[in-house]
């Protein structure tokens, strides 16, 4: 029979089954997550949207006291204020990418188990969403970094601020590809999700977040630097401020680390999400 | 040759018994420590047969079948025989573990009504947002939503957060949605059982519509063997995981009744019934129910049926009474009858109490019910004490002086009293 199937639903084992044209199909559903997260996020909140404003300040305003004043944490010269804004934006949003899309089956269970759509419409708007707080705080750092003109300080601006935008599209891969690895461990093991919560944490201390690279022993730099967050968080801030080099190298194991991840993720997102249902 | 919609070989799935894996890897690495050990594995619930641990069981046992484009097919089976899995292959929540379906035209699945409707967003929003996980895009929506509006009856609410609607605008809203979807196939899930019952007769009126004129492909699974008659042409029993039967709607109903009802025995064993999940069995417990003088559980109207309950108590409690919720066979509810208070609990006493109930409204048929004994506090709320899930079954046959045979699709299962002239002329 030369029969046209529309779709064929078999018991289906193999490693590369992922339909991007399905995904692609369902954008207006990832339009409206994203519309929803923010419609409803700030609902029955004091300050509302002020939080996004608010959260970023009082971090901040933390480090350049405690790893700023206290430990003394060199800077590059660049000011305190602007150099923790800059780092602390880059990484919230790699941390929000990574911490929300985590929980992606956990947390969809119930939508899940009652109707089919590509579940990586979920993470990938959950990632969107945070765009709009990485904006604002980007806007902050403007601001910041105004008000010490005015001061008369010089930032020394260059073609790198290009790459500004391609060190967000980079971050929020890394971010989905590490949060759905793990979101597909998490339907059979729970305690991954904790363990997710705190490595974060500690993959923070391990980069480039509170302190500037060359504080890092010259001889280790280079080992340092494959952790895919260092050269990330080295280029952005050098987009903003003109500060050290661009670890070109570095960076190119970042985004060949950061394929890897994303190629992972998906492929192991995709095998999950056909039998988790079965097992959360 | 007609065209086929869906074409299912050879379907199978299967499930582990009991839990699957530690839940934690501690408990993993505990569990596989342990029987590599040769001890007994500290995650086993204890209680469980341990031989029946970790066995798996086909929830479908291959299931062959091939449904033609246009049809309206219902589905139906005891709990357990494999109809939810079934449609959750269909709609894709699960992968099968064998076998395939092959499907032609869009599917839409309908496993429940108000899929990812959120409390924040207005009806209008949520519109959207359903819409758009059932699979429409905007465009699709935005030509629908007058008519979704339309049908939901909630248009003066549409812009309000569906957290401040009450719960029949909600589900008629979510149903609405899930009515106007573009797709060439709809699979249901009982989804039917909401709204008051002029709304559920429009939805019914809407499916049927798509099925017959727009050749809509439903596939319907219900309990209520009256919309099953009201919506399908064709009707396919499962039992086990393998299809009985499979063909004329009132056929299948039959068939599934009657391997539903049992064997109409006299006695009962409800020591060892399950409870509901709470506290009943535990104060007072019915250990069994005996219909009496009768080989079988069959009556005629004009007869008592007698029975006599055994129980125990563990607490003194004042008052107890018995009820039962009687449904007929397909689950339809008859009607309700409570006895007045027949005895005392006393801690630790076992008693036998005697029953008598006069069935002579009952129309010909089989019925079930539930036993419950309960007491009534001074508000003259019930407390139930034991509620055993075994359904106890009896046959209504009644000997025929009148000739009419009653017709329990059209006149119900009740037979009213006579209507008596007063002054006849």
């Amino acid at each position: 029979m030369s029969e046209q199937w529309t779709t064929i639903i078999k018991s289906n084992t193999k490693w590369f089954d992922i339909n991007l044209k399905e995904l692609f199909r369902y954008r207006d559903l990832i339009v409206l997550f994203v519309k929803r997260n923010y419609a409803t996020r700030y609902k029955q909140t004091i300050l509302g949207p002020l939080w996004l404003i608010l959260n970023p300040l009082i971090t901040v305003f933390l480090y350049s006291f405690v790893f700023g004043s206290i430990a003394g944490l060199s800077t590059d010269g660049v000011p305190q204020m602007a150099f923790y804004m800059a780092s602390n934006a880059i990484w919230t949003y790699f941390a929000g990418c990574l911490t929300q899309t985590s929980d992606t089956f956990v947390a969809n269970a119930a939508i899940y188990g009652k109707v089919y759509f590509p579940r990586l419409t979920t993470p990938i708007s959950t990632v969107i969403t945070g765009v709009l707080d990485l904006g604002i705080q980007i806007v902050m750092l403007v601001i910041i970094m105004a008000a010490y003109v005015v001061r008369g300080i010089h930032f020394e601006l260059d073609y790198s601020v290009c790459f500004i935008p391609v060190l967000i599209i980079q971050v929020a891969i890394l971010g989905l590809g590490c949060g759905i690895i793990i979101s597909a461990l998490t339907t059979k093991y729970r305690d991954l999700a904790v363990l997710a919560k705190f490595g974060v944490q500690l993959w923070m201390y391990a980069s480039p977040v509170v302190y500037s690279v060359t504080q890092i022993p010259e001889e280790y730099r280079s080992l340092y630097l494959l952790n895919p967050m260092a050269p990330i968080l080295t280029v952005f801030r050098h987009s903003f401020f003109g500060t050290g080099e661009i670890p070109w190298a570095a960076w190119g194991i970042s985004w060949v680390v950061t394929a890897g991840v994303l190629v992972l993720g998906v492929v192991l997102f995709s095998k999950i999400e056909k039998t988790f249902m079965d097992t959360v | 040759m007609e065209e086929i919609a869906i074409q299912i070989t050879n379907l199978k799935k299967q499930y582990k018994l009991g839990a699957i894996g530690g839940g934690t890897l501690t408990a993993d690495l505990q569990s596989w420590w342990a029987r590599k050990r040769g001890k007994a594995d500290p995650n086993v619930q204890l209680g469980i047969d341990a031989e029946q641990f970790g066995k798996r069981f086909w929830a479908l046992d291959g299931i062959d079948l091939s449904i033609r484009k246009g049809e309206a097919v219902g589905i139906i089976g005891a709990n357990g025989a494999g109809k939810s899995t079934l449609l959750k292959i269909l709609s894709r929540v699960t992968a099968p573990t064998e076998g395939e379906v092959k499907i032609k035209g869009r599917i839409s699945s309908m496993l429940e009504v108000g899929t990812g409707f959120h409390g924040e967003l207005t009806g209008r929003e949520n519109i959207y947002m359903n819409g758009a996980i059932l699979g429409m895009n905007k465009k699709e929506i935005e030509a629908k939503i007058e008519d979704i509006i339309e049908f939901s009856e909630c248009r003066e609410f549409i812009d309000t957060p569906v957290k401040r609607y009450s719960s029949g605008m909600y589900v008629k809203l979510a149903f609405a949605v899930a009515a106007h979807l573009d797709a060439d196939i709809l699979v249901m899930d009982e989804v039917l059982a909401v709204g008051d019952m002029k709304f559920q007769e429009k939805c019914l009126g809407k499916m049927g519509d798509g099925s017959a004129s727009e050749g809509k492909t439903v596939l319907y699974v219900s309990h209520n063997m009256n919309t099953i008659r009201q919506l399908c042409t064709r009707c396919i029993v499962l039992e086990r995981g393998k299809i009985i039967y499979d063909g004329e709607t009132e056929q299948a109903i039959a068939i599934y009744m009657d391997r539903n009802t049992g064997d109409l025995r006299t006695r009962y064993d409800l020591s060892h019934a399950e409870r509901p999940l709470l506290q009943p069995g535990k104060s007072v417990r019915l250990h069994s129910f005996e219909f009496l003088d009768k080989e079988h559980a069959v009556f005629d109207r004009k007869e008592k049926i007698r029975f006599k309950i055994e129980w125990s108590a563990t607490e003194n409690i004042p008052g107890l009474r018995i009820y039962f919720l009687i449904r007929f066979a397909d689950s339809s509810v008859v009607g309700m009858t409570e006895s007045e208070a027949f005895g005392d609990a006393e801690a630790g006493v076992r008693k036998t109490s005697y029953f008598e109930f006069d069935p002579a409204e009952f129309a010909d048929g089989r019925y079930y019910f539930f036993a419950d004994v309960f007491s009534m506090n001074e508000s003259r709320a019930h407390l139930s004490y034991d509620h055993p899930y075994e359904k106890i079954y009896f046959e209504i046959s009644s000997s025929n002086e009148t000739g009419l045979v009653w017709q329990s699709k059209y006149w119900g299962h009740v037979r009213l009293n006579p209507i008596v002239c007063v002054e006849k002329n």
